[in-house]
């Protein structure tokens, strides 16, 4: 592998909190400092060891309470971006060791609503009762009109995303399952083509993660996992423009596959081809959006992602297992942010090899994304368990 | 049959740059960008030319046809003030540009991608009307 200055920054902790569809006695302050001390703990630092906080709009709260000022902040979403501008400050020699950290509780109370950050404002569509089911829905749509995608191939990714949580014992949906497609497609329609079962949960929680050089990182106690490469990209602001397959910018490159362009660089990054991934951690707001992603990533190629998740391909044990802990599906859908971090976390987790259940046997490159078509962005990282000479 | 929405849904707050588009609505007209520079069209209305990235964008009146370019069936609402179902649509206009709509006038099960529409106002405040789309004869 070529060497990239990336290189030399490995993920050193990880942790999740306890995720619930509501946890009592916690609001988004308390559960995002749960999260960080569990990840403090994980890599066996304490305050004194962070200095950069990257957390969103709580970064510079953080930093206050944990009184390690003056220190580096991003306040870029603390999910893949704010992982790689961490990543990228650390390589710079801007700050060492940052603490990645998102939480949400206590925000979606009005249950007959369907979440808060699912309602966009934006003039031009919260008339016409768009939420991100919808705007994602409109996406998954023009692609069955494109290329024939079916639902059967929608709740195939479903059901396996779902099973990977039923067995998972920390994902709130934990024994839920087993789910077949027909049991998908019985389930109540939400906004068409997705059934409720092709749909995210929505639930609260915490998740953190620590970041630092690869001369720090020799002497704490977890296997160091490194950054190999990523990137991100949009074509806009999310749920405001109509969210069409075929949207373009200057480059003639199409919202439909937003991602292609990231996906080529983090494999240039780190060096690795498709053949490589060991294990696809990707972001499943909805069924079609594993799909997409395997077409916008190069996997398939583009009309093909509907054939391509079938037949075992994309379970535990077949070629590309994806999103092996149950995803925002079936594991926990915590907020803006925190459940995009833990498409990172538990990448992590399948290179230490630590998985509670569906680990891949021998997995040592790793691929995790956010985002999605339905909300023009994508953002992906490859990790690896170990670092590129 | 579906129907436009009642009074009582979340309504635009229109700003400096898409008030026209309002107005337009409200006299019962799509209106539209259209760069006076490079005659390149914008939508949704910005404040800089989709293609040249200039200001001096003018108005101009659709002809309010076009063809549904997807839609979604919705069953559950986005809140209580909408009745289910609904078919949010992106249509794409006959002079070029996408427009974020509802379907009315039709069956759920008539909603078809490709199908040609046309443009319908309901008047759902004083400032006010919304644009949707029904089947064209």
């Amino acid at each position: 592998m070529a060497k990239h200055f990336l290189h030399d920054v490995a993920i050193v902790g990880i942790y999740s909190t306890p995720q619930a569809r509501v946890l009592e006695n916690h609001d988004s302050e308390t559960i995002t400092v749960a999260a960080c001390k569990g990840a403090m703990e994980d890599a066996g630092l304490g305050p004194a060891d962070i200095d950069g906080v990257a957390a969103g709009g709580k970064a510079a709260p953080l930093i206050y309470w944990l009184r390690n000022g003056p220190a580096w902040r991003s306040m870029s979403p603390p999910s893949i971006p704010a992982l790689l501008q961490a990543a990228a400050a650390i390589a710079a020699g801007q700050c060492h060791t940052v603490l990645v950290a998102d939480g949400m509780a206590g925000v979606y109370t009005q249950r007959q609503s369907t979440a808060p950050w699912t309602r966009p404002s934006n003039e031009f569509v919260l008339s016409y009762g768009m939420f991100t089911a919808a705007e994602f829905a409109l996406i998954a749509r023009r692609h069955m009109h494109l290329y024939g995608t079916t639902p059967e191939q929608l709740a195939t990714v479903s059901a396996t995303i779902r099973n990977n949580g039923h067995v998972h014992p920390d994902a709130i949906y934990q024994g839920r399952g087993p789910f077949t497609p027909d049991d998908i497609l019985a389930s109540r329609m939400v906004a068409d083509p997705f059934h409720l079962l092709d749909c995210a949960m929505t639930s609260e929680g915490g998740c953190a993660m620590v970041l630092t050089n690869a001369q720090r990182a020799k002497d704490l106690p977890n296997k160091p996992i490194w950054i190999l490469g990523g990137s991100g990209e949009t074509f806009g602001p999310a749920y405001q423009h109509p969210p069409q397959w075929s949207l373009s910018g200057r480059s003639g490159e199409i919202n439909g596959l937003v991602g292609k362009r990231v996906a080529q660089q983090a494999f240039g990054m780190a060096g690795v081809t498709h053949s490589d991934i060991d294990v696809c951690e990707f972001y499943d707001p909805f069924s079609f959006e594993i799909i997409r992603q395997f077409e916008a990533f190069g996997f398939c190629e583009e009309g093909e992602g509907g054939d391509f998740v079938m037949d075992g391909r994309i379970e535990v044990g077949g070629e590309f297992p994806v999103t092996t802990d149950g995803g925002v599906m079936s594991f926990s859908h915590g907020g803006a942010a925190v459940q995009q971090l833990q498409r990172v976390t538990r990448a992590v987790e399948q290179l230490r090899g630590t998985c509670l259940s569906r680990q891949v046997s021998e997995a040592t490159v790793a691929m995790a994304s956010n985002g999605g078509a339905g909300a023009l962005f994508s953002d992906v990282v490859v990790l690896g368990s170990e670092q590129p000479a | 049959m579906l129907q436009p929405q009642k009074p009582g849904i979340p309504l635009p707050a229109p700003s400096l740059v898409t008030q026209p588009f309002w107005d337009g609505c409200r006299a019962g007209e799509l209106r539209y960008q259209r760069c006076q520079d490079c005659g390149a069209i914008t939508m949704n209305p910005s404040p800089a030319c989709s293609s040249c990235f200039g200001t001096n964008l003018g108005w101009e009146v659709s002809a309010g046809k076009g063809e549904i370019y997807s839609y979604t069936v919705v069953w559950r609402p986005q809140t209580p003030a909408f009745e289910v179902p609904y078919v949010p649509a992106v249509v794409e206009l006959d002079e070029g540009f996408p427009l974020m709509s509802a379907i009315v006038g039709c069956e759920v099960d008539d909603v078809k991608v490709g199908m040609r529409v046309k443009a319908v106002f309901e008047e759902m405040s004083e400032e006010i009307t919304l644009i949707y789309f029904e089947p064209a004869t």
